[in-house]
């Protein structure tokens, strides 16, 4: 099952405060999440990748996706390690983190762009009676 | 899920990097009910608020171009006294970064994930916040708006009072005072002026209360006042009209405490009227001592017009003694630990005084070391007697043209026990005098020469009373005792004043005659004394042969003739 990738708890909440915008809501959170990914492969140090691990951790909670939100906290605070010792050894560890958050959004992706369907047949459906 | 209205919409402010976060918070926020505006950074959201001034900001801390905690201190210092609650967004956990947030200005925070319950909680949490500010502010110009009404009114009332008030002589040279310029709504009143004999009436006197009540009594007392006194009226007269004054209009709880004295240069004593004022002082430079010029009475307003007590106490002085008039709010300072200036202490200063001038100054720098700060109703007031030709009292000033001047006519009274008791019938006469225009220009003679025959044919004459009991400070005491006990006691004799006004080439010549019931005295012997103004006693006599022409004495003394002689009018 999807349940240790996604809240689905959450994610009908979201709908019903989204009610028509959900989709959009869902596209709005793959699309930032695409420039958040490309943001930790580019980010120069620790701090800059710190921040942005925050960041993105804040949005994966709002949206449900505990694993991914899981993710970005554990490289949040390895960077805060990495800022206050800077052992090269844990360089290795923040390889290994990103590859596995880059993997957990593969993961999840898709998983979205189905709610996505599920949720606009829907609303035609709701819309046609 | 329901749509939950609150009383009144806000604008708020979304300031969030992340566009879903954004997107979903402005879901929840117009939900419930609200407008919404959104930033993606900082510096955004700096320009928002500069331009639609939201009521509310939701604030992300950790933003990309200016972060939360700059946003919030430039939108802070741009609200000014306006609350503009701040809730910081963040899934900050760290107690450090939490205090940041607060200390950038913020409000609250809301934690991520957003809790839509606890988020609209928060929401009208610091719209109430907000509008209780609102309302502080808004009082609070208000109350600023009524003090600046009250202190315009209390100008008003003080530039219209000063009319009143400075219409008398405090500017004397023999008068120091000292008075807080806003002492009238204090209650404290200082007023002075001169008789038409050249006597000087001073009054100190302390409304109870504050503000604008505390003032109201002060203009009819000052009328009161300065009306009597230009008139002739002596202190007891004055007394009776301002406490029946006062006593009818205000209300039982308001009275006025009260020093009054009528210092008369040319006999050299002070009569005193206190009525619940602190301790006067007089003092004699000569001798250094200060006499203690204690209430007897209560004050004005309090006791109706058949119980009020008008008498009066009389003091001789000698040329540069000094009379000292305080306020309670000299003594009745108090220092931080509720002790009070006192009396004591008061005198410790007048002990330490070297240089008279320089008393106010002691004094008030005394309450300064006593207290740390000035209080603003203390008022002091020093009259000091000098020789009756330094000081020069205003010419009165008359409205009729002297068209209608009377000339030849003459006119007599009798006035007996039960009238000479309390009528002071010596106003009335001058008022008739100075209807001849050629007198006016001596009035103040005319009224002293007056003066001089009516009570030396009442105490010498009628109550018996012998002058030479005035040689000392005691005697002088133990004389107006006496008077005050024979006059209590008189059942019968009178004293006769006939008048007589007559032309004379282009002036005129006016005769007074006063006669009494007494046993007369040894003419000649008093006669034969010098024309000697220092001593205290037999002072009437040299002052009538000084002031007026061809003053004798006939019938053993019983009867006084003066006359005084005008020139054709210019």
């Amino acid at each position: 099952m999807a349940d240790t990738h996604l809240d689905r708890d959450v994610l009908s909440a979201l709908q019903e405060v989204m009610e028509d915008e959900y989709s959009t809501l869902l596209d709005t959170f793959l699309a930032d999440s695409e420039e958040r990914l490309s943001q930790l492969h580019e980010a120069g140090d620790a701090k800059a990748l710190g921040a942005t691990a925050h960041s993105f951790k804040g949005s994966c909670g709002n949206m449900g996706a505990i694993r991914l939100e899981q993710l970005c906290k554990e490289l949040e605070q390895m960077c805060s390690e990495l800022e206050q010792r800077s052992e090269q050894k844990s360089l290795e560890g923040i390889q290994k983190l990103i590859s596995e958050i880059d993997s957990e959004f593969a993961i999840i992706r898709p998983l979205y762009e189905e709610e996505r369907q599920r949720s606009l047949a829907d609303s035609a459906t709701v819309r046609r009676f | 899920m329901t749509n939950v209205q609150p009383l009144e919409p806000l604008t708020i402010l979304i300031a969030e990097d992340s566009a879903a976060d954004r997107m979903l918070l402005s879901s929840i926020v117009r939900r419930q009910g609200h407008e919404v505006l959104t930033a993606a950074n900082g510096a955004e959201a700096v320009e928002a608020f500069r331009f639609q001034r939201p009521q509310l900001v939701l604030m992300d801390a950790m933003m990309p171009v200016m972060d939360g905690f700059e946003a919030a201190r430039q939108i802070k210092a741009l609200a000014g006294e306006t609350l503009v609650p701040i809730i910081f967004l963040t899934s900050l956990t760290e107690s450090e970064a939490l205090a940041r947030c607060l200390e950038a200005g913020g409000d609250d925070f809301l934690a991520k994930p957003y809790n839509q319950v606890i988020l609209a909680a928060k929401i009208k949490a610091m719209d109430r916040l907000r509008r209780l500010q609102a309302t502080v502010l808004e009082q609070r110009d208000q109350i600023a708006r009524h003090h600046d009404y009250l202190l315009n009114e209390q100008r008003v009332a003080k530039a219209v009072f000063d009319k009143v008030a400075h219409s008398g002589c405090l500017n004397a040279p023999n008068i120091r005072y000292l008075q807080s310029p806003y002492a009238l709504f204090n209650g404290d009143l200082l007023l002075a002026a001169f008789t038409p004999a050249g006597d000087m009436h001073v009054l100190l006197g302390d409304f109870t209360g504050h503000g604008l009540p505390a003032a109201v009594g002060a203009m009819p007392l000052a009328e009161v006042f300065y009306g009597m006194t230009a008139k002739g009226y002596g202190l007891s007269e004055t007394l009776r009209e301002m406490n029946a004054k006062l006593k009818r209009i205000l209300p039982v709880d308001m009275f006025c405490c009260a020093t009054l004295l009528c210092l008369s240069f040319q006999r050299r004593s002070v009569e005193v009227w206190n009525g619940g004022m602190p301790d006067g002082y007089l003092h004699s430079i000569a001798s250094g001592e200060r006499t203690p010029l204690t209430a007897r009475h209560l004050p004005l307003g309090v006791l109706s017009p058949q119980t009020f007590d008008d008498r009066t106490e009389v003091f001789p002085m000698a040329v540069g003694d000094r009379v000292f008039l305080l306020s309670d709010g000299v003594i009745d300072t108090c220092d931080a630990n509720e002790q009070l200036f006192g009396v004591e202490r008061l005198q410790r200063v007048f002990a330490a005084n070297r240089r008279p001038d320089q008393l106010f100054e002691e004094i008030e720098q005394a309450l300064r070391d006593f207290r740390g700060e000035a209080r603003d109703d203390v008022s002091m007031v020093e009259v000091s007697l000098l020789e009756a030709a330094q000081l020069s009292p205003p010419a009165l000033v008359y409205s009729d043209s002297g068209q209608s001047c009377p000339l030849d006519w003459s006119v007599s009274f009798e006035f007996r026990a039960a009238t000479l008791k309390r009528f002071n019938p010596l106003p009335y006469l001058l008022q008739l005098l100075l209807e001849v225009h050629g007198l006016r220009a001596q009035s103040g003679a005319l009224y002293s020469v007056l003066a001089e025959l009516y009570s030396n044919a009442l105490e010498h004459g009628v109550l018996g009373l012998d002058s030479s009991l005035k040689r000392d400070a005691s005697g002088f005491t133990r004389y107006y005792q006496q008077r005050n006990a024979r006059l209590d006691e008189l059942q019968d004799g009178y004293v006769r004043v006939h008048l007589q006004v007559a032309p004379k080439g282009e002036g005129g010549c006016l005769t007074i005659r006063v006669e009494d019931s007494g046993k007369g005295f040894d003419v000649d012997r008093v006669m034969a004394r010098p024309l000697d103004g220092a001593r205290l006693s037999g002072r009437g006599v040299s002052l009538i042969r000084q002031l007026s022409r061809n003053a004798n004495w006939s019938d053993d003394g019983r009867s006084a003739r003066v006359e005084f002689f005008w020139e054709a009018l210019a």
